[in-house]
């Protein structure tokens, strides 16, 4: 059998339809703040949204805070494109979702939450509505003053970026702000906020319910857990899947792949693409000793096999970035535009190939000074595809 | 104290106060980082990037402006890293930038150009991506151009606009490489909420927001010798133009000024601060006429408080954000107005000169007045009231094209006929100095005792408080004023519209009892204008400022219903304040406009 080196590992937490929150809620609000941040910080779980950075740790520093009003925002603008679990979340299982979030209140000391949902899930607000106006009514049961509001997203990718999610709440144009200060003291409306993903609050939820035992179990070290993956591009089954993180992305091809894999672009436009002399030596997880790549967005795994052209994969990034580039500083705003133009230039002939060059030179000056993870993170696919894929973008 | 932290910047040591910036450190330890979107205007934005530094176990390179300090910060402005992301950075922009510096108007004062020649970009590496972008210029506007090529994208303006006029006419629009800066639907300036205050034009370092200039219009006026062309200068003009010639910040040079514009060509060179004098009877007139209608008549038609209407960026907001107050603003037109109109009459009459041969040139520290001169209702003359309006810049460039030396000039006196002035006109230049004129007259006027404040200088009414307010009690009146007696007169003034909506408020929502305000668009009054230097700062106004208050203290009068020249046209011409030739052409009417 091949089950000897198969190292795919599903889970089944995110999706199991347990209908005991008002337990868990219950259960949770009877521990001390400490107790729960403990809890979180044991289970070593990471932010699903982007920036991996720990869960508890966020909560623990936004609950010692001190602030008259705290705020607790679940973002769902999930704008990666050709991701969608955290549109699946919310309408599959929005009480954990809910339930994560009303823990983190009482921990932090918040009475308000809200979720910043997509523009384009708007179709999920009404039946979203009726959930939370049921779960308000048992969070008053429960002696927890938590209200929860809607708040739906203009529709700018950027916007996904905490900061500019809260200029965006604020009736302001979606930029993201200078860091520091962190949105753990100085959020929306300039006050204390945690910012959690979806999949971020419901992962949190099997840790209040399960321990944190039976999620560190899962996933190798610094890589915790499982991750929700949105799987397409050329693979006989595309979809979203529930993983153990550590996994090597030889055996994700070989589960996923349709023989020809030549290329994973894993994380989406902002990660990383990994050619097939990689795909061995290439752990999924977070950035660590173990792993040999980083897991920088919302779990988006796309196959390419040896049909496509990685010139145009590339120009379809680079399309993305600067147009969704929120325009306001120099190094993304001009520099997305400069590595699009550039490539097609080279492509064109009317620039050497070297000038391949001076563009990898500038996408580290885009990593080093650009304002946001936006503009700092082009650098990943621009050099991971430039560097392997040269020929194809020469030629 | 304990709130002081420790940082070294290029291995020096130093401390400092928490909560300050890097580039503040950088400041305080005489070390210049370059930037291009801060300004200490206005709030931080951190956009630009080319103020990155390297901080010592960092990954990433911080914005200087945007990051503060913290303790045993270890911050290196000039690493090999740091060079080259801000050589890039700055590349960038040019490449993104209509960088044609020998057909720009900033040519010779622009922070780009600047920065370009520093970090001697020799070559263009990078695709240029000007020609790809449909750039357009917008020059419907009197006052200003703004050429979106020229355009950093800094957002100063935008901050400029929104956090000190409360405008908000320049807004930051689409996303990505489309990025721009723009007006409400993309209207001409010329068609939208806009002011014509300037301080975008004022805090932009590039040549992306400039005032529309006049200046051949000028030349050609005073080469042509069938015109008499008459020039009057502002009261802040005389503490700003050293300053863009290359002289101290805050010099006062009148007298160079007039020999200047003597040796320009201008056949007289006349004093708007005549006409600021004027302005004050005409002003007070109507404001101790409005205040007998209301206190003594019980007349409920006549609107309080009175507001002062010197200011055509301030008079163009409150068309637009309180159409419904218009009716408080004084019907006096602007001293610039007053005077263009008396040009092309009295003076035209007195010297035996055909009106229709005067040229009227201003020089003002403003862009709004190219606005107001040219609004529709300015030709009370019978010919359009003031032609050419410029600014303390351009009249610098016209000195520079001239050639003349500046510094070596000698002073010289204004002509006679509107040359004439006192210390109350010249205070007009700096907020607070309308009201302090308007008391010293009505005080005395009233009481027939000169204003209770030492050397007539009223304190409350000075300074760089946004909104200053200052009560003045009436007692043992002139028996004609009697209805005044024991009364406060309570004045309020604001400097820059944010000021200005505040009072306004104040007034809409019943909150206030004021009988009088003074508002200037701009901040610090007329000195920090829009069309004065740049740059611009508090401290620069500071010193504008004092200089102001000592071209008061210096004059032999000081008080405006004591200019000879003022008494003189009354006697010879005009008859008596708010007579009926002083109606029609020392008055005016305005126009509701719309909201955006
Ligand atoms: C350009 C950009 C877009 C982002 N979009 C999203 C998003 O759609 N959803 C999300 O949860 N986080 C997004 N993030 C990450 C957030 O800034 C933030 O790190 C995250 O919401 C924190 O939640 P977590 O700790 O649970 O991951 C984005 C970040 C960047 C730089
Ligand atoms: S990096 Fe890009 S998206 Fe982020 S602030 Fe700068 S321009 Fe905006
Ligand atoms: S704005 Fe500055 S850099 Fe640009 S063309 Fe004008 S002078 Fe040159
Ligand atoms: S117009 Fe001037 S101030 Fe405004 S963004 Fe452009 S360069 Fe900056
Ligand atoms: S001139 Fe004044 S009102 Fe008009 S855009 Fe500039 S700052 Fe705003
Ligand atoms: S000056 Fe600091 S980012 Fe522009």
């Amino acid at each position: 059998m091949v089950a000897a080196t198969y190292q795919l590992k599903r889970a089944d937490f995110i999706f199991k339809n347990d209908n005991d929150w008002k337990k868990i809620l219950d259960k949770s609000l009877k521990k001390p703040s400490q107790e729960l941040i403990n809890e979180l910080m044991s289970s070593e779980l990471k932010g699903r949204g982007g920036a991996g950075f720990p869960t508890g740790l966020k909560w623990k520093l936004t609950a010692e805070y001190r602030s008259d009003k705290k705020y607790v925002i679940c973002n769902a603008d999930e704008g990666e494109p050709g991701t969608f679990k955290d549109r699946e979340i919310l309408s599959e299982v929005p009480y954990k979702v809910l339930t994560a979030m009303a823990v983190c209140a009482h921990v932090v000391g918040s009475q308000e939450g809200f979720i910043y949902l997509r523009g384009e899930y708007k179709f999920l607000a009404p039946e979203l509505t009726k959930v939370i106006g049921e779960f308000e009514h048992y969070c008053k049961e429960a002696g927890l003053n938590f209200s929860v509001k809607i708040f739906l997203g203009s529709g700018a990718y950027i916007c996904g970026e905490e900061t500019a999610l809260f200029e965006s709440m604020e009736g302001k144009r979606g930029e993201p702000r200078n860091k520091p200060p962190y949105p753990t003291s100085f959020g929306y409306l300039g006050k204390a906020t945690v910012v959690n993903n979806v999949e971020t609050l419901a992962h949190a939820f099997t840790i209040f319910k399960y321990g944190a035992k039976k999620f560190y179990d899962l996933g190798v070290q610094y890589s915790r857990g499982s991750k929700l993956f949105s799987v397409s591009g050329d693979t006989p089954k595309p979809g979203i899947y529930e993983l153990e993180l550590g996994m090597s992305l030889q055996d994700f091809v070989a589960e996923f792949g349709d023989g020809d894999t030549k290329a994973v672009q894993v994380g989406g436009a902002s990660g990383f693409l990994v050619p097939r002399k990689r795909f061995e030596k290439t752990t999924i997880g977070y950035r660590g000793k173990l792993t040999g790549i980083s897991l920088p967005t919302g779990g988006s795994m796309m196959l390419f096999n040896s049909s496509r052209s990685m010139y145009n994969v590339l120009d379809n990034y680079l399309d993305f970035f600067r147009e969704e580039s929120c325009g306001q500083c120099t190094p993304c705003r001009v520099g997305c535009q400069q590595l699009h133009s550039g490539i097609k230039a080279v492509k064109r002939g009317e620039k050497p190939a070297q000038y391949l060059n001076k563009l990898l030179k500038l996408t580290e000056t885009m990593q080093l000074t650009a304002k946001c993870g936006l503009g700092q993170s082009v650098a990943n696919s621009f050099s991971s595809i430039v560097e392997n894929f040269r020929e194809e973008m020469i030629y | 104290m304990s709130s002081q932290i420790n940082v070294t910047i290029n291995g020096f040591q130093l401390e400092i106060e928490k909560g300050k910036t890097i580039l503040d450190a950088a400041n305080k330890a005489g070390i210049i980082i370059p930037t291009l979107c801060y300004h200490k205007d206005l709030c931080i934005a951190g956009n630009c990037r080319v103020c990155v530094v390297e901080v010592a176990g960092q990954k990433r390179l911080a914005a200087a402006c945007a990051t503060p300090c913290e303790e045993e910060m270890e911050i290196h402005s000039n690493s090999l890293k740091v060079r080259n992301s801000r050589k890039h950075i700055i590349e960038l922009l040019l490449s993104e930038h209509n960088s044609d510096c020998t057909k720009c108007y900033k040519n010779g004062n622009c922070e780009l150009q600047e920065l370009a020649s520093e970090y001697k970009i020799m070559t263009q590496d990078f695709l240029r991506l000007a020609p790809l972008k449909n750039y357009t210029i917008d020059q419907f506007s009197p006052s200003i151009v703004k050429d979106d090529s020229k355009c950093i994208r800094c957002q100063r303006c935008v901050r400029t606009c929104a956090e000190m006029q409360g405008v908000n006419a320049l807004t930051v629009a689409y996303k990505g490489d489309e990025m721009k800066i723009a007006t409400f639907f993309e209207k001409a300036m010329n068609d939208v909420i806009c002011t014509n205050c300037g301080q975008c034009v004022n805090h932009c370092p590039t040549g992306a927001l400039v005032e529309h200039n006049y200046i051949e219009e000028v030349w050609d006026a005073i080469s042509d010798p069938q015109k008499h062309v008459v020039v009057q200068t502002a009261p802040a003009i005389r503490v700003g133009l050293g300053e863009e010639l290359g002289l101290e910040v805050g010099e006062r040079v009148t007298g160079k000024m007039v020999s200047a514009l003597k040796r320009l060509g201008f056949n007289s060179v006349l004093d708007t601060d005549f006409t600021a004098d004027l302005t004050i009877i005409e002003e007070g007139t109507e404001l101790l006429n409005r205040l007998r209608k209301v206190l003594a008549e019980k007349d409920d038609q006549v609107k309080l408080p009175l507001a002062t209407s010197c200011s055509p960026g301030w008079i163009k907001y409150v068309e637009h954000m309180y159409p419904e107050f218009l009716e408080h603003l004084s019907t006096c037109k602007s001293p610039q107005q007053m005077f263009g109109a008396l040009v092309k009459t009295y003076y035209a009459k007195a010297n035996k000169i055909d009106p229709d041969k005067i040229v009227s040139v201003s020089i003002m520290p403003c862009t709004a007045k190219k606005f107001e001169a040219n609004r529709p209702e300015m030709h009370d003359s019978g010919f359009r009231d003031v032609d050419y309006v410029l600014t303390t810049r351009e009249l610098a460039i016209m000195i520079k094209q001239a050639g003349i030396n500046f510094a070596k000039l000698p002073d010289a006196k204004y002509d006679r006929l509107m040359g004439e002035s006192t210390g109350a006109g010249a205070i007009f230049g700096a907020t607070g100095g309308v009201m302090e004129a308007a008391l010293r007259t009505a005080y005395e006027l009233v009481t027939g005792r000169e204003v209770p404040f030492k050397n007539l200088n009223i304190i409350p009414v000075r300074g760089m408080e946004g909104v200053k307010e200052a009560g003045i009690k009436i007692d043992h009146p002139l028996k004609e004023w009697s209805f005044l007696d024991g009364i406060e007169l309570k004045c309020a003034v604001a400097h820059g519209l944010v000021n200005a909506k505040k009072v306004m408020d104040a007034v809409k929502n019943g909150t206030s009892d004021y009988h009088f305000i003074e508002i200037m668009a701009c901040p610090g009054g007329c000195l920090g204008g829009g069309g004065q230097p740049i740059p611009t700062s508090p401290e620069i106004r500071q010193k504008r400022t004092e200089a102001i208050y000592a071209e008061d203290k210096n004059m032999p009068l000081r008080k405006s219903h004591e200019n000879p020249e003022v008494l003189k046209i009354y006697q010879d011409y005009l008859g008596e304040p708010l007579g009926a030739k002083s109606h029609l052409l020392l008055h005016t009417k305005y126009t509701p406009r719309d909201r955006f």
